[in-house]
């Protein structure tokens, strides 16, 4: 395996590529959702795609990754089939689990993508045992944990970030601090004047942090953080601070309930990282227009034939619910 | 006069009920507070009783229970609620090692552990495996535990009254798709004894034992049954521990046969257990050997295509208690009565929670 060097160029195209590609795909879903096929909850990460879209590109190919429930574009940046997780979202056979986990279980090992799943920080641990393994064979990989500001709050987080630190393993613990968990802002659950980054220095890992509609820093901070990690240094946590545009679970806008303010949502809104992002490449000339709208096209065209694909696949038949249970069984 | 509640808005008034008797109830658990107010089944708590008494919490199951046992030690009377019953399985080891241990390991002489935890059951719309778990069975299991499930909006407002002022830790496990339904509700501090399950239609040929949204199912089932000339005795029990063993027993024995139903999957099920006691009680009255009628024993998966014929409904309630009676019996009626996809609770459901 290769080894990217330490402090080299962010992939700027690739990167505006990719934050394009997540928007594009998360904003089809909120569209057609209330067609009522995707029959599962959905939580959407439009406002948040600098942070996968970086991270992704910084890991390699061979590094694992697991996630939580708002998983979509985790998964999509590790390089996960878009058909086969729309397929999962519409509950068909084809699905990348099968029709069994729906938007919030999702997996593809062929990339590296070792799970999501829906239990608040319940794959922290397992992010970490995926790194004892790596470090026990002497590989290269690193083993990639994506969570939310909310799971810091859950025993789990410290005892497997504890054992990490304990055992110098090859574990980047990102956090996407989107300063609310459900409709709680992080006032109601964290002391006023802590930061995550902060808390976790002292828990004796290399904590980072930064503005995570930044692509460009999200890049350098956690190629920075795999550098070290992949150096023997032990595990590295980075806090990436986003906004998350669209209501917790589902498609719609739900600023007017109450929760937070719509002059809040406007004010990041307006600082949309993926337009900044593209604005910024056309103003260098790293990218032309044209070449901007080309791309668009060609996503456009990805999205739709994932959307083809997931209609057009067949539903699995009632009795596979009665399969996958244990290993060396294929019926019941 | 008959007056109309929704089973969540009966949960608030019950809840609003005993924060007014007693100053030391508290409330909370991941939003409680919030805008949606955990579906409107904490509506004008915050607005009545304050942020010191309601309100939301750290993503911490575990630790916040055992924040809750140890208020109650103080005095205090605990209400944790969360939004689905999976999420407190991060708290297992305080309410099982804790909660359900105090009293007795420490000879009965501690304050008592005053906890209700509301537990809400998941189902359809593709909640999927960790979204949709129905453990009573587990916390039946555990001795120094209550566990109530009630089936009507009047049995959400009584049992959560009596388990808030029980003095040992109750979980009360309500079903998502109970909150909605309407039904006349007692005003005041009215209050439905735990322990104590309820006959909720009465019949000669076979006794069917039923819990939370499955009571609906029977119920429901009933008149398919009737039309092909059987009558049912259902025993809706709204108390899985301690179990009212009299009536369903009583029961037994007068009709000779019985079927279990269950909301959860049936090995070591609190159906189960009711099978086994009656097979052992009384063995000499069963006419036909007791059944259990519960969810397939595999975890709840996502696709729609893969929850059609999951779940145990009125018609399979319908046909089963049939065949024990020697009969097939049509059910058409039963399913062409239903219009809203086998997902949703109804048609005014779209998602996504
Ligand atoms: C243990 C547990 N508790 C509660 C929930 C309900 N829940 C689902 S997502 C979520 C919010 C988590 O917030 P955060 O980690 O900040 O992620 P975000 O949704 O903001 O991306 C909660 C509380 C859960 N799934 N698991
Ligand atoms: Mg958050």
């Amino acid at each position: 395996m290769t080894i990217r060097a330490a402090g080299h160029e962010p992939p700027r195209v690739a990167l505006l590529r990719s934050m394009l590609r997540l928007r594009c795909f998360e904003e089809a879903i909120a569209e057609r959702y209330p067609e009522q096929k995707m029959r599962c909850p959905v939580h959407l990460s439009v406002g948040q795609e600098a942070v996968s879209a970086a991270v992704g590109l910084a890991l390699e190919p061979g590094d694992l990754a697991v996630s939580g429930h708002r998983a979509h574009t985790h998964y999509l940046a590790k390089g996960g089939s878009m058909p086969r997780l729309l397929a999962e979202i519409y509950g068909k056979r084809t699905g990348c689990s099968r029709g069994k986990g729906g938007s919030m279980h999702l997996i593809d090992e062929t990339v590296g993508f070792k799970g999501s799943t829906a239990i608040v920080a319940g794959t922290i641990p397992v992010g970490t045992g995926l790194g004892l393994s790596l470090s026990l064979r002497n590989t290269k990989q690193v083993a990639c944990v994506f969570f939310g500001d909310a799971a810091v709050e859950e025993g789990v987080f410290f005892e497997a970030v504890n054992f990490a630190a304990v055992r110098r393993l090859p574990v980047l613990y990102v956090c996407e601090n989107n300063f609310y968990s459900v409709y709680s802002p992080l006032r109601v659950r964290q002391p006023e004047g802590r930061q995550i980054h902060e808390m976790v220095s002292g828990l004796g890992v290399r904590a980072m942090h930064g503005d995570g509609n930044d692509p460009e820093l999200v890049y350098r901070t956690t190629v920075d953080a795999l550098d070290s990690i992949r150096s023997g240094s032990g595990p590295a946590f980075v806090e990436f601070t986003t906004y998350r545009y669209r209501e917790h679970c589902g498609p719609n806008f739900d600023n007017d309930i109450g929760y937070r303010t719509e002059a809040e949502f406007l004010r990041w809104r307006a600082a949309d990282p993926v337009e900044a992002y593209e604005r910024r490449l056309l103003d260098l000339g790293t990218v032309t227009s044209e070449a901007v709208r080309d791309m668009r096209a060609e996503i456009a065209a990805e999205v739709a034939d994932a959307f083809a694909f997931a209609e057009h696949s067949a539903f699995p038949d009632a009795a596979e619910a009665y399969c996958d249970l244990y290993a060396g069984e294929d019926g019941t | 006069m008959s007056r109309v509640r929704t089973y969540a808005e009966a949960i608030a008034e019950a809840t609003a009920i005993a924060m007014e008797i007693d100053e030391r109830v508290l409330c909370f658990g991941l939003g409680v507070d919030d805008p949606k107010r955990v579906f409107g089944t904490t509506a004008g708590l915050l607005e009545r009783f304050g942020p010191a008494r309601v309100f939301d919490m750290p993503t911490s199951e575990a630790g916040m229970t055992g924040v809750a046992i140890g208020a109650s030690l103080d005095g205090a009377r605990c209400l944790m609620t969360h939004q689905r019953l999976d999420f407190f399985l991060l708290a297992l080891d305080q309410i099982v090692n804790n909660a359900a241990k105090w009293r007795y390991m420490f000879g009965g002489q501690s304050t008592p552990v005053r906890l209700v935890v509301r537990l809400i059951l998941g189902r359809g719309w593709g909640q999927g495996p960790t979204h949709s778990q129905n453990l009573q069975s587990w916390f039946a299991h555990i001795p120094g535990l209550k566990v109530v499930m009630p089936a009507s909006p009047a049995d959400a407002k009584g049992l959560l009254l009596s388990a808030l002022f029980d003095d040992n830790p109750v979980l009360y496990l309500e079903h998502r798709w109970l909150h909605q339904m309407q039904g006349d509700v007692p005003e005041g501090d009215y209050r439905v004894p735990i322990g104590k399950a309820n006959r909720v239609a009465d019949g000669d040929d076979l006794t069917i034992v039923t819990m939370s949204s499955m009571t609906l199912e029977a119920l429901h089932a009933l008149p398919c049954l009737r039309k092909a000339g059987l009558s049912a005795d259902v025993i809706d029990l709204r108390t899985v521990r301690p179990l009212d063993w009299e009536t369903v027993l009583g029961s037994i024995r007068k009709t000779g046969r019985l079927l279990a139903v269950d909301t959860a999957s049936p090995t070591c099920s609190v159906a189960a257990e009711i099978v086994a006691t009656a097979a052992s009680e009384c063995f000499d009255r069963l006419k036909a050997p007791p059944r259990r009628l519960a969810m397939p024993d595999f975890p709840v998966p996502t696709s729609p295509a893969l929850t059609a014929n999951f779940y145990p409904r009125a018609e399979h309630i319908a046909a089963a208690a049939a065949s024990m009676l020697g009969r097939t019996i049509d059910v058409e009626d039963i399913v062409a009565s239903r219009t809203s996809p086998h997902d949703v609770p109804g048609e005014w459901f779209k998602g996504p929670f």
